[in-house]
């Protein structure tokens, strides 16, 4: 990997990390409504597939989307407008934390039922097959989806009709407040389930963000050259809470203090000051972050909330909602 | 001019489209090499080839998620779902992702895609595979609902759902699919959102769908030969968007209405035309808007309870000889 790459990668790290805590400060001041769902702490899937994908491929993530959304290049103003409701927001509002989209940046959509996306990302990578070009596609889940009915019949559609798409499952240990090991008939939910679909085995530290981005790599091109689906657990830990109602007293004491000395964010950092990239252009790049984050903060926050003329607009392509002459 | 099956109107219906559009595809189970488990699309595989005829595995989520990826990257797919009753199964990619993607994404996503399934009584399958469901669909922002009763109707709504650029849930009513019709050579492009009168009276309004529609027009002719009272048949062919322009002025003429539907009571879609009509033609109304469904029960497989579940030609004519006298 190159030096213009691994900075990029890191680039994007630290961009999530400030960006999704900007989401929580602004949720206690609240100015975001509703819930959210962090990627603190699973930075480095986003960060590491986004960095190995091409500007055309296509991403489908969950409800914890603003991570893969802000990763493919949407705008740190339209993702927070969204969050506030607010005209500037990728979707003017109509979506809100849990279904950012910016199809210009490839990021398809977010999902918010469990599991609904593997087979929308299947039909986006079957498309692109029939259309004779090389796109992939690149669909994001939790660990919790492994369980679900959709991730079964998405995975046996993909690989019988081998389709270039990648099934990327953040393991971060818990589906929603329950251990995920508790519920689960094997020990790794998406890796011990590969071989059921004629699949490789594939299990990564889903907090090295260079393992993340080699194995990204790998089954892109994999997919992109016809070798058909690949499906990946990256193992993680969400240091925040499920969602912004969730404290997270589930957790065994100690859990959380080590998977912090696990950061994917730090952990990248003092990688690359060992590997003999300087202090400087790693500050630079915080310092040049915080100040998009603030400065897209407070962009959003000027921008109005969205009107009451959008509630029955875009139901149809005619722009309308009319369901009678 | 031909003489055609309504099976075979469907099967011509996709040709004509896939022959015109390249981006036209055709997924579902059974439906390529086997021609259709109601032999609706004998024919197409070996014209279209694998690569946009493509049978799927039992897996409602995946074809119909698959349908959908398709349909946001540039193709514009038809889906079949065997029976309607297996909607259940894929609800959540129907009611969920497809009808709510256009309008949360605040436009981003178009989804021009047709899902063509078998609806309805007739076929003593019993009451998982007999249903009546336009009212499932009807019931959802963003879904548009068509169910044609004629050879002629199936060809040219069937093409303009293609062409369509909203999701079209298409109900082919399989207790028709035998009967015969007359269908002119060449392109047939019908229009969504449009009622048909197939018989014109002067006492009374019958407004039904698909399958209902010739057992209306056999009742009228038994009424306006036993009883002297002249019906008017109204067939709705499209629930949404729904041609309330005509229903109206046909009930304005004879000032008296009766639904005749299949579906079970409780909010069935003559529900809603009796609320439009009760608000909007109110003064114009002679007598009670009559509504003649099936009991609110599942529907028995014996061919004599089924026959009697769903509302028959006596039905219909003693009810609107009693009511309208």
């Amino acid at each position: 990997m190159d030096r213009a790459t691994r900075l990029a990668l890191y680039r994007s790290l630290v961009e999530i990390r400030v960006l999704e805590k900007r989401a929580y400060d602004l949720f206690l001041q609240n100015l975001v409504k509703g819930t959210s769902h962090l990627s603190l702490g699973q930075e480095a899937v986003a960060a590491g597939f986004a960095v190995a994908m091409r500007k055309d491929d296509y991403t489908f993530c969950t409800y914890r989307g603003h991570a893969h959304t802000l990763a493919r290049g949407a705008p740190m103003v339209g993702v927070l407008g969204e969050l506030m409701g607010r005209k500037c927001g990728l979707m003017g509002g109509k979506g809100g934390s849990m279904h950012l989209t910016s199809v210009e940046h490839g990021a398809m959509g977010s999902y918010a039922i469990v599991g609904a996306h593997l087979p929308v990302a299947a039909g986006a990578a079957w498309s692109a097959q029939v259309r004779g070009t090389d796109q992939v596609s690149v669909c994001f889940f939790g660990d919790g989806t492994t369980n679900i009915g959709a991730f079964h019949e998405a995975l046996n559609l993909a690989a019988v009709w081998k389709l270039p798409v990648i099934f990327v499952c953040e393991n971060n240990q818990y589906m929603e407040y329950t251990p995920i090991r508790e519920v689960t008939a094997v020990a790794n939910p998406a890796a011990d389930r590969a071989c059921a679909y004629g699949l490789e085995k594939i299990l990564i530290d889903g907090n090295d963000a260079d393992v993340v981005h080699r194995t990204a790599r790998e089954c892109i091109g994999k997919a992109r050259d016809g070798g058909g689906p690949s499906l990946v657990e990256a193992l993680t830990y969400r240091t925040s809470g499920h969602s912004r109602a969730d404290p997270g007293k589930y957790r065994p004491a100690g859990e959380l203090d080590d998977w912090l000395k696990k950061d994917p964010v730090v952990l990248y950092r003092v990688r690359l000051v060992g590997m003999g990239i300087e202090e400087n252009a790693l500050r630079d790049i915080e310092r040049a972050v915080e100040r998009a984050v603030d400065e897209a903060t407070e962009a959003a926050k000027a921008c109005p909330p969205s009107g009451v003329e959008v509630i029955e607009k875009d139901v149809w392509a005619d722009g309308g909602s009319s369901w009678r002459n | 001019m031909a003489e055609l099956t309504y099976r075979d109107a469907v099967a011509a219906g996709i040709a004509q489209e896939m022959a015109r559009d390249e981006s036209v595809v055709f997924l579902g189970e059974d439906i390529g090499a086997a021609g259709g488990v109601f032999k609706t699309t004998l024919g197409l595989l070996e014209r279209f080839g694998p690569r946009r005829v493509r049978d799927t595995p039992i897996s409602e989520q995946a074809i119909i998620g698959a349908a959908m990826g398709a349909a946001m990257t540039g193709l514009r797919p038809i889906a079949e779902i065997m029976f309607s009753d297996f909607f259940a199964v894929c609800w959540d990619m129907i009611a969920n992702e497809i009808a709510k993607t256009r309008y949360m994404t605040a436009g981003q996503i178009a989804l021009p895609l047709v899902i063509r399934t078998a609806n309805g009584y007739g076929s003593r399958f019993g009451a998982q595979h007999s249903q009546s469901v336009e009212n499932w669909a009807m019931a959802i922002p963003g879904l548009k609902v068509v169910a044609p009763s004629t050879p002629l109707d199936v060809k040219g709504l069937l093409a303009a759902a293609v062409r369509d650029p909203d999701p079209v849930i298409f109900f082919e009513h399989k207790g028709l699919y035998s009967t015969k019709g007359e269908v002119p050579d060449g392109e047939i492009v019908d229009r969504l959102g449009t009622a048909k009168v197939v018989r014109q009276g002067e006492d009374v309004t019958i407004v039904a769908l698909a399958a209902m529609v010739p057992k209306s027009l056999q009742a009228a002719e038994r009424l306006a030969a036993e009883d002297g009272i002249s019906a008017t048949v109204v067939d709705v062919r499209s629930l949404v968007p729904l041609d309330t322009k005509t229903i109206f002025e046909e009930v304005r003429k004879t000032g008296r209405l009766y639904t005749v539907e299949e579906n079970p009571r409780l909010c069935g879609w003559g529900a809603e035309i009796a609320s439009l009509v009760a608000e909007e033609c109110f003064y114009d109304l002679d007598g009670p808007i009559v509504r003649i469904t099936t009991p609110h029960v599942p529907l028995p497989a014996a061919d004599l309870l089924e026959d009697n579940a769903v509302p028959t030609v006596d039905r219909i004519v003693e009810t609107v000889r009693r009511n309208a006298g």
